[in-house]
């Protein structure tokens, strides 16, 4: 039982995480119908800046671990979604009348070039992360003593997705994001600026992407630059899981998928922990490709 | 064909297998290494560039060739070159049991699930699958080759072996591209909904592509195991799928000079330029973004396809 609940709340943490990076695709995915096959490495570049703005900028020796960190994540989230509004400008914005496949491949070339670049800076060993910041202690709950940490993964992610949640639902740019994603055209003819759609989704995406980047390098402690692979092809796994284009189905798939794989390393094979989420995209694209939370569309897939 | 291009195709390879005795070991072994890209390159070819099927797992079906080689040849001690056409079986039914329940599937959604059954397949590598592996370590001591009672040890030797099945993948992919298979596939490249209007029966060619492409690249584990004579999960990485990806995008999908060409620049020119080795991929990630920009079909992209109008009678207009 006690491996039960460790197994849950670290399933937990972690889909909190997929999550993050699952909105990104999720909003992209909406409004372009583009998989941004670049998000996973805007999410290491996340991990990447954060140690570097940590080491170099000792905020957390200024302003204490948690004003510290939160200045971090705001820093680091600004600094993604610049370059993900730069990565659209460059490698997307071109190619906005061509056949949708060429926006594939030149999504995976960028790709390729943001993990070389990060290779090419930071070097192809693991960074290591100092290990002062977040609190060590474990919470006591009935026998269970569970690290503070996971909750606090969670929590974020929890507050960031409920944030997300009330700017698409609640504000004007946030209502044309949604109508710019049912219909373009209809969009552009109603009067909104889709271009500005767009830049804001690549604004927030990544930005929210860079943050779980951050996050991961904080809790477990080390990064590397081919990290984003094995993540970014999980969240998409989540937003797919979920239902791709569908935000809230973006934070379910998630945290379900955090939990599938966390249950599945425990009891069926940690070894084969990897390939149980692919197992999960496979299955899933075979038998319901529009998600759990996706409506029936026709020309879905 | 005019003759002066008949003179041209014929002296070029002609040219070109004369080489291996001017060049030392080296220079021959890089273009060993460009001859298995450019036949994993045309075979994905045929998927990517003909069916329009993005496939980024193509690493699994060449790894799938290479351990039916290595497994049989160290377990049973069959010779390695007679396992060919059984590595290029088993790639290819692998292939078919994969793809028959996705082959439906949308663009970058297929993108997606291959990426994942690449993944997959080198995991279950890892983890030493049924036992028969090696896991991580891979399995070593595949025996040399012999042809014609000559025992293939030097890259010269595999210089010949290597570029003439390259010859031969050429030769035939050639036919296909210009049967009724090949004409089917262009067809549902293009509009998936007219050929189908058509009576072509898309998913059955879609198979067809899938399967063969997948087949050839099992029959060039075989050529790797053997050259190798040591193969391990790591060879078979999602970054050999880009790599493969990238060729036939760059080189020009659809068009074989193209893809040619891709595999020599592509895998040749990093050797030529060893000091950048590190940047190699850094440049194929900007180069597949500026490609699709400014020059989406490729450097050679294929001709259109040409036919002969019957001669006009006397006394009727062209138009």
């Amino acid at each position: 039982m006690e491996q039960f609940f460790q197994q849950l709340t670290n399933g937990l943490a972690v889909g909190g995480i997929y999550a993050l990076i699952a909105l990104g695709y999720t909003m992209v995915y909406g409004v372009l119908k583009l998989i941004n096959f670049a998000h996973a490495d805007l999410f290491t570049l996340g991990a990447y800046l954060g140690l570097t703005l940590l080491t170099s900028m000792a905020l957390t020796n200024h302003l204490g671990p948690l004003w510290g960190t939160l200045v971090l994540a705001l820093m680091v989230m600004g600094l993604i979604g610049l370059v993900g509004a730069l990565l659209d400008r460059v490698a997307y914005r071109p190619l906005r009348s061509s056949p949708r496949l060429s926006a594939v491949v030149s999504a995976l070339g960028a790709s390729i070039f943001l993990q070389n670049t990060v290779m090419l800076v930071y070097g192809a060993r693991f960074q290591v992360y100092p290990q002062n910041i977040l609190p060590t202690a474990a919470i006591d709950l009935g026998g269970l003593s569970v690290p503070v940490v996971r909750f606090l993964v969670l929590a974020t992610s929890l507050i960031m997705m409920g944030g997300l949640y009330l700017f698409i639902q609640k504000t004007k740019i946030g209502t044309a994001i949604r109508a710019a994603a049912i219909d373009q055209e209809a969009a552009r003819l109603m009067g909104i600026d889709v271009n500005r759609v767009i830049l804001m989704v690549f604004l927030v995406g990544p930005a929210l992407g860079g943050l779980a980047g951050l996050m991961v390098g904080l809790y477990y402690g080390q990064i590397n630059f081919t990290m984003g692979w094995g993540y970014g092809l999980k969240a998409f796994t989540a937003a797919i899981l979920g239902g791709i284009g569908n935000i809230p189905g973006a934070m379910v798939g998630g945290l379900l998928l955090g939990l599938i794989e966390a249950m599945g390393a425990a009891y069926i094979s940690m070894a084969w922990k990897d390939a149980i989420a692919f197992c999960v995209l496979i299955v899933i694209l075979i038998a319901r490709p529009t998600g759990l939370l996706g409506e029936r569309v026709a020309e879905k897939v | 064909m005019s003759r002066k291009k008949t003179i041209l195709y014929l002296a070029l390879p002609g040219l070109f297998f004369l080489l291996p005795p001017f060049l030392n070991t080296y220079w021959v072994d890089v273009l060993n290494n460009i001859g298995i890209y450019a036949i994993l390159a045309l075979s994905l070819n045929l998927i990517v560039g003909h069916a329009g099927l993005f496939n980024l797992g193509h690493a699994a079906f060449y790894a799938v060739g290479a351990y039916t080689a290595a497994i049989l040849n160290t377990h049973f001690h069959i010779p390695v070159l007679w396992l060919i056409p059984l590595c290029g079986l088993t790639a290819g039914l692998f292939a078919l049991i994969i793809a028959r329940p996705i082959i439906h599937l949308r663009g970058d959604y297929l993108c997606i699930v291959t990426i994942g059954v690449g993944e997959i397949v080198r995991i279950a590598l890892i983890n030493n699958v049924f036992g028969i592996t090696g896991g991580a370590n891979g399995i070593f001591g595949i025996s040399r080759p012999s042809l014609f009672g000559v025992v293939l040890r030097t890259p010269h030797h595999f210089f010949y072996l290597i570029w003439i099945f390259v010859g031969i993948t050429i030769f035939l992919f050639h036919l296909l591209e210009y049967s009724r298979v090949g004409r089917a596939l262009n067809y549902l490249r293009e509009d998936e909904v007219a050929a189908e209007g058509n009576g072509i029966n898309t998913a059955y060619f879609k198979l067809v592509a899938f399967v063969v492409g997948a087949a050839w690249a099992g029959m060039v584990g075989n050529i790797y195991a053997a050259k190798m004579t040591i193969i391990s999960p790591e060879s078979f990485s999602f970054w050999e799928s880009v790599l493969m990806f990238a060729i036939v995008i760059l080189g020009g999908a659809g068009s074989i000079p193209g893809v040619l060409l891709g595999s020599f620049l592509i895998v040749g020119l990093p050797e030529a330029f060893r000091e950048f080795a590190n940047a190699r991929m850094l440049i194929f990630g900007a180069a597949m973004v500026l490609m699709m920009i400014f020059r989406t079909q490729g450097l050679l992209p294929p001709k259109p396809r040409t036919y002969d109008l019957p001669e006009a009678r006397e006394g009727e207009g062209r138009g």
